[in-house]
């Protein structure tokens, strides 16, 4: 078990190395002066540049560069926004608690539905109601997020004002931060109309960016559980008597959940894409729209920073994921 | 060469799905607006009529029949947009795809045919990109090259590359062990002609498959960058790029906002149709 663990932690080791790579390199890789690109100045005198040249070690040959780069990262340095002026770290662990809580609601959301979704187009196979779930999956990874949740605002804040357009949490309330995550913080408070006001901010965003893996966790569990129903063992619990409903949770499910759960966890890059895109639509405070700010106003070491966490993250669950892939399906762990 | 049998097979296969036959016909439609966008629209996309910002669809009370589709808020015509706009998706998923796709198979190729050293290189290089967010590389890239449609094209053929480098490889070793492979090579085959002439033939239905559904990654991830302000710049009439900063006219204004996604939707939609018609067509082991 522990030979497995480490094989697969070895694995990532230079993957992740690569992703450094990639961020270190993409400060030299942006057209213009290095100089002025790290340090947001533009028409230095020459005495000024050779000082901030010395002081971000610009001189200095690239791989002692790198070196410095990852020194620094181990650390905890990740340089310093151009446009706020706060460390990048600082303003990446404020803001991505937020960013975690529309991934955790958006995904709870696909869960929820995508599974009994697909459950229920596979036992009603080649039926209206496995066409409309299939259908409706298609066009739900057919679809631009972006768009959809406009449609959503549209609909349900312009036309219905059920839900409120954009923001986390009504301006009226002031939630003392404690852990970052919303609901936790209004609960410690006992503030029950910010708690209100914070759950009816989540539901929007959380519809729009679970989307996607609601259709792709549908279809999924749609084409494992057919594979699944299929097998002499779900054949032999028929046969043995036991209820349908059985058959289905306990023995068929259970086993086709094993892909499933790949796919849920594998979703987590693509949540993280989609955040940013549904951040910006809805102004949420989190990482995917900091991180577009970014790049929009030029500020390298936020993007420096911003990709370099959030690939760490993509990175890091996936592993995650794989060794519990590895937990489930003992055949994996002595493949 | 396909022996002509083979062909009416594949459409046989193909055409037992009614969605792959409606994917098909959507694409040629859209194809033939995008050929034929200046003769069809009504007005010339970028022309903007300075009286008539923000006029609703023809259908709307407020709305002419000389702008069907209504108007954006500087009064250029949406039906001509759209339209135009059909033109530019095709032509962006066009060349993204094809740009990676022959990339990637050469990588893959040489990746999964010479082994040792040179792949592990390769395709850690490619577990690098895959370990990345598509849209977050997406943006990576354009943040060094600078937005721009043609930059957007690029970072989105770099996105889709290692899932065609993963997919040439895993075919050519798949392939190269098969007799048919050994006698090419006792026969005296070249490793080049090896590589192309005698195992990539036979690795193409995958490639096909992906292709299309790269397609319509590529029309998203377009629109994704364009809506973000980092793809195609105004006044180009990219459809993800007309929704950007739309949320203001989200009250009064709606078709600004529902028909571009709407064009988005039912041209990523044509495609996925079509990849997973030919997929279920290509692929024996699918049959039901």
């Amino acid at each position: 078990m522990l030979a497995f663990i480490l094989r697969r932690a070895a694995l990532v080791i230079p993957t992740f190395i690569g992703v450094t790579l990639l961020a270190f390199a993409l400060i030299h890789l942006i057209p213009g002066d290095p100089v002025e690109n790290l340090s947001g100045e533009r028409g230095m005198d020459p005495a000024r540049r050779e000082r901030l040249l010395h002081e971000f070690g610009l001189d200095r040959p690239l791989p002692v560069q790198y070196a410095g780069y990852i020194g620094e990262v181990l650390h905890g340095d990740l340089g310093t926004s151009l446009t706020t002026h706060e460390q990048v770290l600082d303003e990446f662990l404020t803001l991505f608690p937020a960013t975690i809580e529309l991934a955790f609601f958006a995904m709870l959301f696909a869960v929820c539905l995508g599974l009994p979704a697909g459950i229920l187009a596979a036992l009603k196979r080649n039926t209206v109601a496995d066409y409309a779930v299939m259908g409706v999956s298609l066009a739900g990874y057919s679809m631009p997020i972006f768009w959809w949740a406009l449609l959503l605002i549209l609909f349900f804040s312009v036309q219905l004002g059920w839900t409120p357009v954009s923001g986390r949490i009504a301006v009226e309330y002031d939630v003392p931060a404690a852990t970052g995550f919303m609901l936790i913080d209004t609960l410690k408070a006992g503030d029950w109309g910010a708690l209100r006001s914070a759950i009816s901010h989540l539901i929007l965003p959380s519809i729009a960016l679970g989307t996607i893996p609601l259709a792709v966790i549908a279809r999924m569990t749609r084409s494992a559980m057919l594979e699944v129903l299929r097998e002499d063992y779900v054949r032999t619990a028929r046969a043995k008597g036991l209820p349908r409903w059985r058959v289905i949770l306990v023995h068929a499910l259970r086993n086709a959940l094993i892909p499933v759960i790949t796919v849920i966890g594998l979703q987590v890059g693509l949540l993280l894409s989609g955040a940013i895109l549904t951040e910006t639509i809805f102004s949420w405070p989190g990482v995917g729209n900091w991180l577009v700010h970014g790049v929009q106003s030029r500020d390298y070491p936020v993007v420096q920073g911003g990709i370099l966490l959030i690939a760490t993250i993509v990175i890091s669950v996936n592993l995650i994921v794989d060794l519990l892939y590895g937990v489930v399906n003992p055949r994996i762990r002595h493949g | 060469m396909q022996a002509p049998g083979t062909l009416r097979e594949f459409w046989r296969a193909y055409s037992q799905s009614r969605g792959a036959i409606a994917g098909l016909a959507l694409i040629v439609a859209l194809l033939l607006l995008a050929l034929f966008a200046d003769v069809v629209s009504p007005h010339p996309p970028n022309e903007q009529f300075r009286q008539f910002t923000l006029t609703p669809p023809m259908w709307d009370e407020g709305g002419s029949a000389m702008f069907i589709l209504g108007t954006d808020p500087v009064g250029r015509d949406m039906l001509s947009r759209l339209i135009h706009g059909t033109r530019l998706s095709l032509l962006i998923g066009f060349i993204s795809v094809a740009l990676s796709l022959s990339f990637g198979v050469l990588l893959g190729v040489i990746a999964g045919y010479v082994r040792g050293l040179t792949e592990t290189i390769l395709m850690r290089l490619m577990d690098v990109m895959l370990a990345l967010p598509s849209l977050l590389l997406a943006i990576a890239v354009v943040a060094i090259l600078g937005p721009g449609l043609i930059n957007a094209m690029y970072a989105i053929a770099i996105v889709l590359l290692p899932h065609y480098v993963r997919l040439a490889r895993a075919a050519v070793i798949a392939e190269a062990g098969k007799e048919y492979v050994q006698s090419s090579r006792i026969a005296g085959a070249g490793a080049l002609r090896l590589m192309f002439n005698t195992i990539l033939p036979n690795c193409a239905a995958p490639l096909v498959v992906q292709a299309t559904l790269g397609f319509s990654s590529a029309i998203l991830d377009a629109a994704a960058l364009g809506f973000l302000g980092l793809g195609a710049q105004p006044p180009t009439p990219e459809w993800g790029s007309m929704l950007a900063g739309a949320l203001e006219f989200i009250q009064r204004a709606p078709w600004v906002v529902t028909l571009p996604g709407l064009a988005i939707l039912v041209t990523v939609l044509a495609f996925n149709l079509m990849g997973d018609g030919l997929r279920d067509a290509l692929d024996p082991k699918l049959k039901r």
